[in-house]
């Protein structure tokens, strides 16, 4: 299996008035295409820091990390918008839609900044849309669609463009149970398709859907073990 | 991405934003809509004044006495009696003079049954309606052989009118009042011409001078003479001409100082044009400060909504866009809500021009200068507070600016 991220003694510190907090002390990590990787650990443990430098969000401050080949480290800015754009696909626990904007819209707006034709982008919004099961909601509002509605459209906006990692960052923070079910039975199915899945979650029941689950403490991974009992959610109840 | 794609991003950002769009543009239309107004009324007023002042007269030239001095004490300027209706009648034979109009000046106490009223009285000759752009709208003025005769006949302003025949259809000509106990024969009334500054140009009886020197103003002397000249290019001549003339009746030696004045009309007229194009300025002070005012507004709201801003900065960075489209996105929004609030305020500032000047009896000029001004400045606060705390959202890291709280 081809990896899509290698990390090499990856180190992140934080400068918070005059005291330097070390957010990730050395971390190596390689995650394969295809698989699904749920990064857990408390609060302070250096997953949310390993996220947003997996998403090229921020910089790391030394380390080496490729992302399905290409060394993020040392990229510029502008190159790592690109990046963000054309390999990586965002779900944020708080959606993160624009507001007074359709869901369509919004699921447009990678392409917007990728380039594509306004009439190619419709269509690949509405196609992802569609495989999310909001057909029926092209046109509406965020404050228009329930909680898991605005979460799938964020997933249709992270598919449009074909990424190479789905990245989840608490995607199910801010649902009710069932909805969380529904959220992660359509991940599951993304990566059953082949798509690779990065999650960062603190919830333990959140990553058994998963393959892997990576444990981060005091900005350490302390453990990189499969999932035993893997949860798996039926496609025939997400499709509902 | 394209220009095309941004202007379009852009667009559907001000749609998708209705209220702060229009709030944003309120400060610009105000400001715009404010400055142009004013500067309309002010420049209004100026023109009226000057074509009241050309109302008092064409190329009128006023001659005064001069200045008596009385033991070493400058008794000011008009103390001197030294005009006569000999100076009058020498003037007049000027070339350079179109028509003479002395006149005398008092106030006097005019009495109808039972009614009175204390008007200023001006004794004076035929060429006054002349001379003075004056018109007659009822009965006629008195003629040189009224003047010569001294008759008891008074030409009277709208103001007497109505204060002596108020309560009762009366028409005033022809009708026989006391002034300063003295008959008269009123016939005529003067076409009401407004006040011009503090004076109130209805408001006044006028009568032979000939009339007024014998039996109500006495002694021989002439308070002020007003001369026409032929023609408004002949005026400086018409001012030399009076000059020598005088000094010729008067015998003064070379060396010896005018006793007398010569005002001419554009002297006034420049005067009241200081005075009108100070308040001018004070206008335009009041209108800068409604465009600082509106330009605060915009900056406000603006700057308000960088925190909702930010984090659709921090959306847009996060899924692929480039500082440079964010920057673009930002300038074309400002731009687009600054130029449509300035037309907008243009047409609301030049209507409202046009409204006061049709229903609020003032009189406005609208000019390009203060439009381009106003336009200009409201623009550019409207860009520049509309981009900077964008530039500064669009340098943060996507993730500092997704965190924005």
């Amino acid at each position: 299996m081809k990896p899509v991220i290698q990390i090499e003694s990856l180190k992140k510190q934080y400068q918070i008035g005059d005291q330097e907090i070390q957010a990730l002390r050395g971390v190596s990590l390689t995650i394969e295409e295809g698989d699904f990787v749920a990064i857990m650990g408390p609060s302070g443990s250096g997953k949310s820091s390993m996220m947003n430098v997996i998403g090229c969000l921020d910089k790391p401050t030394s380390g080496e990390f490729y992302l399905d080949g290409f060394p993020v480290s040392e990229a510029a800015d502008d190159e790592l918008a690109v990046i963000r754009n054309e390999k990586i696909g965002f779900v944020f626990q708080n959606f993160n839609l624009l507001p007074r904007t359709t869901a369509v819209e919004n699921v447009e707006l990678p392409l917007l900044y990728g380039g594509v034709s306004a009439k190619e982008r419709r269509r690949r919004a509405v196609e992802a849309l569609i495989s999310v099961g909001l057909a029926e909601r092209l046109n509406n509002k965020p404050n228009e669609l329930s909680g898991g509605q605005q979460q799938r459209v964020s997933i249709a906006r992270a598919l449009v463009n074909d990424p190479v990692i789905l990245l989840a960052d608490e995607p199910t923070g801010a649902l009710d149970t069932k909805t969380s079910e529904e959220i992660m039975g359509i991940f599951q199915q993304l990566n059953d398709a082949g798509k690779t899945v990065i999650l960062v979650t603190h919830e333990p029941d959140i990553a058994e859907y998963a393959k892997r689950i990576v444990r981060f403490r005091d900005g350490q991974i302390i453990a990189n073990e499969r999932v035993e009992k893997r949860r798996r959610v039926f496609a025939e109840e997400v499709r509902q | 991405m394209s220009f095309l794609e941004c202007i379009r991003i852009s667009f559907r950002s001000i749609k998708a934003n209705g209220l702060r769009s229009v709030l944003t543009m309120l400060g610009i239309i105000i400001g715009v809509a404010a400055v142009i107004a004013m500067v309309a009324i002010g420049e209004g007023t100026s023109s009226s004044v000057a074509s009241q002042i050309n109302g008092l007269g064409s190329n009128l030239l006023i001659v005064a006495p001069g200045q008596a001095t009385q033991g070493r004490v400058n008794l000011g300027a008009g103390s001197l009696n030294s005009l006569t209706l000999a100076d009058a009648e020498a003037i007049g034979q000027k070339e350079s003079v179109a028509s003479v109009a002395p006149s005398v000046n008092g106030r006097a106490q005019i009495v109808w049954g039972s009614n009175n009223y204390s008007s200023s009285l001006e004794g004076t000759t035929a060429a006054f309606p002349d001379v003075r752009n004056v018109e007659v709208q009822d009965g006629r003025f008195f003629t040189n052989f009224e003047v010569k005769q001294q008759f008891n006949v008074a030409v009277v302003g709208t103001e007497v009118v109505n204060n002596l025949f108020a309560n009762n259809g009366t028409n005033p000509v022809g009708q026989t009042v006391q002034i300063n106990r003295i008959p008269f024969t009123i016939i005529g009334v003067l076409k009401s011409q407004g006040s011009s500054g503090m004076t109130n140009n209805d408001d006044r009886i006028l009568i032979p001078i000939t009339t007024a020197m014998s039996r109500l103003t006495g002694g021989n002397n002439v308070g002020t003479i007003y001369v026409s000249a032929a023609s408004s290019d002949r005026m400086e001549q018409a001012k030399l001409d009076i000059q020598t003339t005088i000094r010729s009746q008067h015998n003064l030696r070379p060396q010896a100082a005018d006793d007398f004045r010569i005002t001419s009309q554009s002297d006034i007229l420049s005067t009241a044009q200081e005075v009108s194009s100070s308040m001018t300025a004070l206008l335009s002070g009041i209108a800068a400060i409604s465009l600082i005012v509106g330009g605060i507004g915009v900056m406000n709201i603006m700057l308000v909504s960088v925190t909702e801003r930010t984090r659709e900065i921090g959306i847009r960075k996060a899924i692929g866009a480039k500082r440079g489209d964010i920057l673009r996105q930002f300038l074309i929004e400002a731009v687009t809500l600054s130029l449509i609030g300035g037309i907008v305020g243009i047409i609301i500032g030049v209507g409202a021009a046009l409204v006061i000047s049709k229903f609020g009896g003032m009189s406005t000029s609208i000019s390009l200068s203060p439009i381009m001004y106003a336009f200009l400045t409201s623009s550019l606060v409207g860009v520049i507070f509309g981009v900077y705390p964008a530039r500064k959202a669009a340098q943060l890291k996507p993730i500092d600016a997704l965190r924005y709280e």
